[in-house]
């Protein structure tokens, strides 16, 4: 059934995740070998420190990403609009509790959803996103962060990135050492018999080393476009109108900004890769997220109606060749879903990009503490918080406003 | 003295068996009802908009007394017919929705009531709201299919027509005559 997860991809990334585990363990245990001549004890260090980070993402996890990305919450009465796009979005999803709404003050065009479990997640937008999208495309962008949360990607996707960090950290960590103590001339060479053995040792465990954090990037990468794919999926499914998100993905293609505030651990939770380069290729493992032409090519194959089937045979006729993105049992018992036309527009009138763009520069002036005051010849002051003078004269008609 | 024990473990396996699927029959008849909860929230909220909204236009397109009094009423029917079942409900909803449409549209005619910052407000809530609407809607009915599958396929049909689940009601848009069609038919 569809709302229930969806448990071979599921099992998918388990077994990934399986993987990276085991490179985490095997660096330990090498690191033990070669400092304390005790694989065991480099092992525990290693899952030690593993957790301790698994603790700190826990608890602050939301905050510290949030935190990196200067994410500023706001309110209903901040943007209507928005808030109740989410609110619609948290509907069609059935969450049960309201994500909290961030804004991202930059011209990059981006979103990202994070929090620890589907009760306790909130979404970010980027204000760039904010001016460019209309309400249909705002709403494929929302469901397919909703989606992440609904699908416990944020979790799946933190979980894998501290594992991640962990494998580079240590491993870096421990090349360094073992270069210097090298350097220093051989360390311990007098313990005991067999030294050839231990050279043999110490030379697999520094090959290890120096591909483990690539194997693990690789892993990790492999992840996160499936949870792609499966939270497009799901955005069409909930907002019943493939196109909005298709074209929303559009214009962030389109786009030439980076976002400045993220970086390599964060980039999976982004609708797109913040660090996307031009013409890369179809199939390049090194990269977080699927291409975004071919996201929308799936999207705009889905011509018969929302469900994941549809969502899948369009993905299979993009690819060409076999292979499922979406398991069998989540496309069962479901039947066909049928689209919505597009927003009426005109009826509801729905604001212009100029209007839009107006919105989100006030919101931004009012989040950072500016005061407005009107000028009767028309021109708008900003006054900024930190300004003691009383009077303020209007650059343009000479008009002197009390503060 | 084996044969005792066979018994006993197929006594556990069908009690597991029952428990599992009785729990998910209950979760599931759960998540329905909370999805119709949902919709009522939104309809709900739709009825407090009006009376707020025909004010507003009120001051601007008096003249459209007939456009506005339909609105009204079908909001007072709507108003009615909460508590009075699936069907009832959505047919009075679905009035209401079609005078409202035809409000804002009239409202195209009036410039100054389309520049108003209330009117732009209320109308913002009010598209919202049907979207949210059409929304539960579609969350409802999407856990009415889950729930009626889990029902109606085997093996989890025993234990529910054991313990009394019934079928839960789709809400629909469509015309009467759509209604009458069995909407359960793509199960198998």
């Amino acid at each position: 059934m569809m709302w229930q997860q969806i448990k071979s991809n599921q099992m998918r990334s388990a077994v990934l995740v399986a993987g990276m585990l085991a490179l985490l363990a095997l660096i330990g245990y090498f690191i033990g070998l070669a400092f304390f001549d005790n694989g065991v004890a480099g092992l525990v260090i290693a899952i030690i420190i593993w957790m301790v980070m698994n603790l700190v993402a826990y608890f602050q996890g939301d905050g510290i990403l949030l935190g990196l990305a200067k994410a500023r919450k706001i309110e209903k009465e901040d943007h209507p609009r928005l808030y109740n796009v989410v609110e619609e979005m948290k509907i069609a999803s059935g969450l049960e509790n309201m994500p909290d709404i961030y804004i991202i003050d930059d011209p990059a065009l981006n979103a990202f959803a994070t929090g620890r479990d589907p009760k306790r997640a909130s979404v970010a937008i980027t204000s760039g996103l904010l001016q460019k999208l209309n309400r249909d495309e705002l709403q494929g962008v929302i469901a397919h962060e909703m989606a992440h949360i609904k699908n416990r990607d944020v979790m799946l996707m933190t979980f894998c990135s501290i594992l991640l960090g962990t494998i580079v950290i240590l491993s870096w960590y421990a090349t360094h050492l073992l270069f210097f103590s090298s350097m220093t001339g051989g360390r311990r060479s007098s313990s005991g018999g067999g030294g050839g053995a231990q050279l043999i040792i110490l030379a697999v465990g520094l090959l290890l080393m120096i591909l483990a954090p690539i194997f693990a990037q690789l892993i990790y990468f492999a992840v996160s476009r499936k949870r792609e794919y499966l939270a497009d999926a799901s955005g069409a499914l909930y907002t019943r109108y493939p196109e909005g998100l298709a074209s929303a993905l559009e214009k962030i293609g389109a786009s030439t900004y980076e976002l400045k505030s993220a970086n390599k651990a964060t980039a999976p939770m982004y609708i797109s890769n913040p660090f996307r380069k031009k013409g890369m290729a179809a199939s390049d493992l090194s990269s977080t997220h699927p291409p975004l032409s071919e996201r929308i090519r799936i999207l705009r194959s889905m011509a018969g109606g929302a469900s994941f089937a549809e969502y899948d045979a369009a993905y299979m006729k993009v690819h060409g060749k076999g292979g499922h993105v979406i398991s069998e049992n989540a496309m069962a018992g479901v039947g066909a879903v049928g689209l919505r036309p597009a927003s009426s527009e005109g009826a509801l009138a729905e604001p212009t990009k100029v209007e839009r763009t107006r919105e989100v520069s006030d919101l931004m002036w009012r989040k950072n503490e500016y005061r407005t005051i009107d000028c009767d010849c028309g021109t708008r002051l900003r006054i900024p918080p930190k300004m003691k003078a009383t009077k303020v004269r209007c650059p343009h008609c000479g008009r002197i406003h009390q503060l | 003295m084996i044969a005792l024990w066979v018994v006993l473990g197929l006594i556990v396996v069908l009690g597991i068996f029952f428990v599992l699927n009785y729990n998910s029959l209950v979760a599931l008849r759960n998540q329905m009802r909370n999805a119709w909860a949902q919709i009522d929230v939104q309809l709900k909220r739709r009825h407090d908009l009006i009376p707020n909204l025909v004010e507003t236009v009120k001051g601007y397109a008096a003249y459209e007394r007939e456009t506005l009094e339909a609105v009204t009423n079908a909001r007072n029917l709507a108003v009615g017919a909460v508590g009075k079942g699936v069907g009832a409900q959505s047919q009075a909803e679905m009035q209401l929705s079609g005078a409202l449409s035809k409000l804002l549209a009239v409202v195209e005619n009036y410039p100054d009531l389309k520049a108003n910052q209330n009117f732009l407000a209320l109308q913002e809530e009010l598209t919202s709201t049907e979207n949210k609407i059409s929304f539960s809607r579609q969350y409802y009915n999407d856990s009415v299919l889950g729930y009626n599958n889990k029902t109606q396929m085997f093996p989890s049909n025993i234990v529910a027509s054991m313990t009394g689940f019934k079928q839960g009601e789709f809400f629909e848009v469509e015309s009467e005559a759509e209604r009458a069609v069995p909407k359960v038919s793509f199960t198998q």
